[in-house]
């Protein structure tokens, strides 16, 4: 009997041992393909960084140009400033200001720009006046203009002006276009191609930081002087509206439906929609803002409030759901607390139950607000994408959205210079991104800490 | 946090009387929105107008294609619609019936300039000079073979044109909710469909019908167009001229019936894929909206629509100076 156990326990160790290698194998083999679906995933990662960073890094850089600019009397022709003084009434002096203005914007101050930019160039330097006046950006003209509408004292004086180069100079210097092609194939004539390298050297034209990305709206006219603060704002508003309007009535319906609601056949019918809503592409969620705000309640088209209004429902669910997930997870004894301590229903929920769960509501807000803020496909069917030239002061002025401008930079004609802008937009956005989640878990480990 | 619960409903109300607010409060901003190819001219005359006007916003300008654009603007009358629309066709009678139906009975038209349209292909590859027969011959479905029409049995342009480059067909038009796929219908291929002399009892769509084995219709942008040249090399796309001037180095473009096209050539006529661009405004919203005479008088000023103009710069091919005088005075009289 004793002989028979021994055997039996060496044939059960065998079976064990037989079978530890595989265990240990198998193990092995999980352990790998988890290392290798991790070293997967960071390697798309980094090549989604890398190639935004390889292209979008160059473009914080901008050419500039450094010119004596003189305000030539014999161009600027023009009555004297109109003052305050000179008029009886408010309204007429705002009348002979602006048509003073007007009368300032439509002198050809592109002879200022070329007579600054022939100063410069070598004496007797042969280059026509359309070739030359591609080297600067066009708003050259109206930054001009605003010194001097600013500043009319400027007449006949000469100042060091920092000009924008131009986009197809921008190219140049930077090498975005082949520097080896054929003239035909080149934006910039030879001429002003030549130019560009001699003033390069002479340090008329230098590289500095872009801070034109981050201080202008976008322009068309002016491409390499397109920048995104336009679009910020209107993100930043529609950002405002989402977190005023979703976070309440988020927090309000999550506490309703788990504390007070009685648990019925129509709150399960509730609860199943909202978690459905939180699965509906965002694009039914533009279509359904097109037809409700746009065409039924009559707002204005491309305004921030409307993207923020669809935003917002967007993200309420994600919101209701995270809320009701961290009510949930609450202790039964807490509450239990409270009522005994003799806590009315309210009292319970807002003294005691809802500070504990601040920490997941705020994540979960900052999540879903971040979730929004890349979110492009409503925005475009709500009239979002189209050209907006101006920072929008409040939520019913016309707005594009970051990811919006992205979207259209990249279907912008000059394919050279805005290729880079784009990934440069891009990196703006993931900054901004990064910010907020980043805010999320500070803010979260910190209210988690105190509570 | 009763506190907070009180700002909230504070909040909730504030926004809804904003709502409300905003429903009252007009408009003063000009929304314009419509063809693609007319958005970089409207955008810079925004701009510049801008410049011009202090006393105006900007106005915003909104994609959409032509007939996007004309649906938005035949909407009917009201802040919430459109003021002008961008066009590169003219506008078609069921659409000025949608617009009469809305409400929008006062249309004005106003032709602003013209563009050219190019077929471009890869810098790197062989030129090509086509015609139009030679593009219907490589896009139709059926080709006329031996007086019969048959299934399109061309694979290279050398098989379609012993003359053209030995490369496979591949061709990226623009889609149908584009105004230049009309253009490049009625001038290249119904052209070239009448040249190849169809039998007699071909059915009506024989010349509108494309192959679908190598014809890609891009509804996008021209940067869609340009994707599908980088991504398939042997790709013949259909552009803008403004578009492809300013991609001069990687596109190279192809001459049609042995014009090259140029900003020359297609103000002289001679480029035969050409077409007038417009613009239409709502004349009901003159008054209401503020700056629209203004933006149109500026918009067909000699220094931004004419010869030497800013718009020209931007690839705007002018027209006759007499004809934008026209033009100006047919919209001041309400025409």
């Amino acid at each position: 009997m004793a002989d028979l156990t021994a055997s039996d326990s060496a044939a059960r160790r065998q079976r064990v041992r037989a079978g530890l290698k595989r265990r240990h194998l198998g193990e092995q083999l999980f352990r790998g393909f988890g290392l290798l679906a991790i070293a997967v995933a960071l390697g798309f990662v980094a090549l989604l960084f890398i190639d935004i960073g390889r292209k979008g890094i160059p473009a914080f850089v901008q050419t500039n140009l450094h010119l004596a600019v003189t305000f030539d009397p014999a161009v600027i022709k023009l009555d004297p400033k109109p003052e305050p003084s000179q008029f009886a009434s408010e309204a007429e002096y705002r009348a002979a200001s602006l048509a003073w203005q007007r009368d300032a914007a439509l002198l050809n101050w592109n002879k200022i720009v070329e007579a600054a930019l022939r100063q410069a160039a070598p004496a007797g330097f042969d280059i026509d006046a359309r070739a030359l006046l591609r080297i600067p950006e066009t708003n050259a003209r109206h930054q001009l203009r605003e010194m001097f509408v600013a500043n009319p004292d400027l007449l006949g004086q000469t100042v060091e002006v920092d000009l924008l180069g131009s986009a197809d100079t921008d190219n140049w210097v930077k090498g975005n276009i082949d520097r080896s092609l054929g003239d035909a194939q080149q934006q910039l004539a030879p001429e002003a191609r030549a130019l560009i390298d001699q003033f390069q050297q002479e340090g008329i034209i230098s590289t500095g930081f872009a801070w034109s990305i981050f201080t202008n709206v976008d322009s068309r006219s002016a491409p390499a002087s397109a920048g995104l603060l336009g679009a910020f704002m209107g993100t930043l508003w529609m950002m405002l509206i989402v977190i005023v309007l979703a976070v309440p009535i988020g927090v309000a319906a999550a506490i309703y439906l788990e504390e007070f609601a009685p648990k019925s056949r129509l709150t399960d019918l509730i609860e199943v929609n909202i978690n459905n809503l939180a699965a509906v592409p965002s694009i039914v969620f533009g279509l359904l803002g097109a037809a409700v705000f746009v065409n039924w309640a009559h707002l204005p088209l491309s305004a921030p409030l409307v993207g923020g209004l669809v935003l917002t429902l967007m993200t309420l669910p994600t919101i209701i759901i995270a809320t009701r997930g961290a009510l949930l997870g609450v202790s039964p004894a807490l509450r239990q607390a409270a009522l005994g301590m003799g806590a009315s229903k309210t009292q319970m929920v807002f003294h005691h139950v809802l500070p504990v769960t601040f920490p997941s509501i705020l994540t979960a807000t900052i999540l879903g607000v971040a979730h929004a803020l890349g979110e492009t496909a409503p925005l475009l069917l709500i009239g979002m994408k189209a050209f907006v030239a101006s920072v929008p002061a409040t939520p019913l002025d016309q707005a594009t959205a970051l990811p919006v401008q992205i979207y259209l930079w990249q279907g912008n004609e000059n394919r050279n210079f805005f290729e880079p802008r784009t990934a440069a937009a891009i990196i703006v956005l993931l900054a901004v991104m990064i910010i907020l989640n980043g805010a999320a878990i500070y803010l979260r480990s910190r209210l988690e800490k105190r509570a | 946090m009763k506190t907070a619960l009180y700002a909230s409903a504070a909040v909730l109300a504030l926004a809804a009387f904003g709502t409300t607010a905003a429903s009252a409060q007009s408009r003063d901003t000009i929304q314009i929105a419509g063809s693609s190819t007319v958005l970089p001219f409207a955008s810079i005359v925004a701009e510049e107008f801008s410049a011009v006007f202090p006393e105006f916003n900007t106005p915003v300008v909104g994609s959409g294609g032509t007939g996007g654009g004309l649906k938005q603007f035949c909407e009917g009358v009201g802040e919430n619609t459109t003021d002008i629309a961008n066009a590169s066709r003219p506008i078609k009678d069921s659409e000025r019936e949608a617009c009469t139906a809305a409400g929008v009975t006062d249309i004005r038209e106003i032709q602003f300039g013209f563009d050219g349209i190019v077929f471009a292909s890869s810098a790197n590859g062989p030129d090509f000079a086509l015609a139009p027969v030679d593009v219907y011959k490589a896009i139709a479905a059926q080709v006329p073979v031996d007086g019969k029409l048959v299934d399109n049995p061309y694979k290279t342009w050398k098989e379609v044109n012993p003359d053209l480059p030995d490369q496979p067909i591949a061709l990226a038009v623009p889609a149908a909710n584009h105004g230049t796929r009309e253009v490049f219908q009625e001038k290249m291929v119904s052209a070239g469909c009448e040249e190849a002399g169809l039998p007699a009892d071909a059915p009506e769509d024989a010349c509108t019908t494309y192959r679908q084995d190598v014809v890609t219709e891009i509804s996008g942008d021209y940067t869609e167009t340009l994707a599908r040249l980088a991504s398939d090399p042997n790709t013949v796309g259909v552009f803008g001229l403004s578009f492809y001037e300013q991609n001069t180095d990687t596109l190279k473009v192809a001459t049609v019936g042995g014009v090259t096209p140029s900003k020359e050539t297609v103000a002289a006529g001679e480029y035969p894929v050409s077409r007038p661009l417009f613009f239409y405004v709502k004349g009901q919203h003159i008054g209401t909206i503020p700056g629209i005479e203004e933006y149109v008088q500026y918009f067909l000023s000699e220094g931004v629509s004419g010869e030497g103009g800013i718009l020209e710069a931007a690839g705007l091919i002018p027209q006759p100076a007499d004809k934008t005088a026209e033009e100006l005075a047919d919209f001041e009289a309400g025409k």
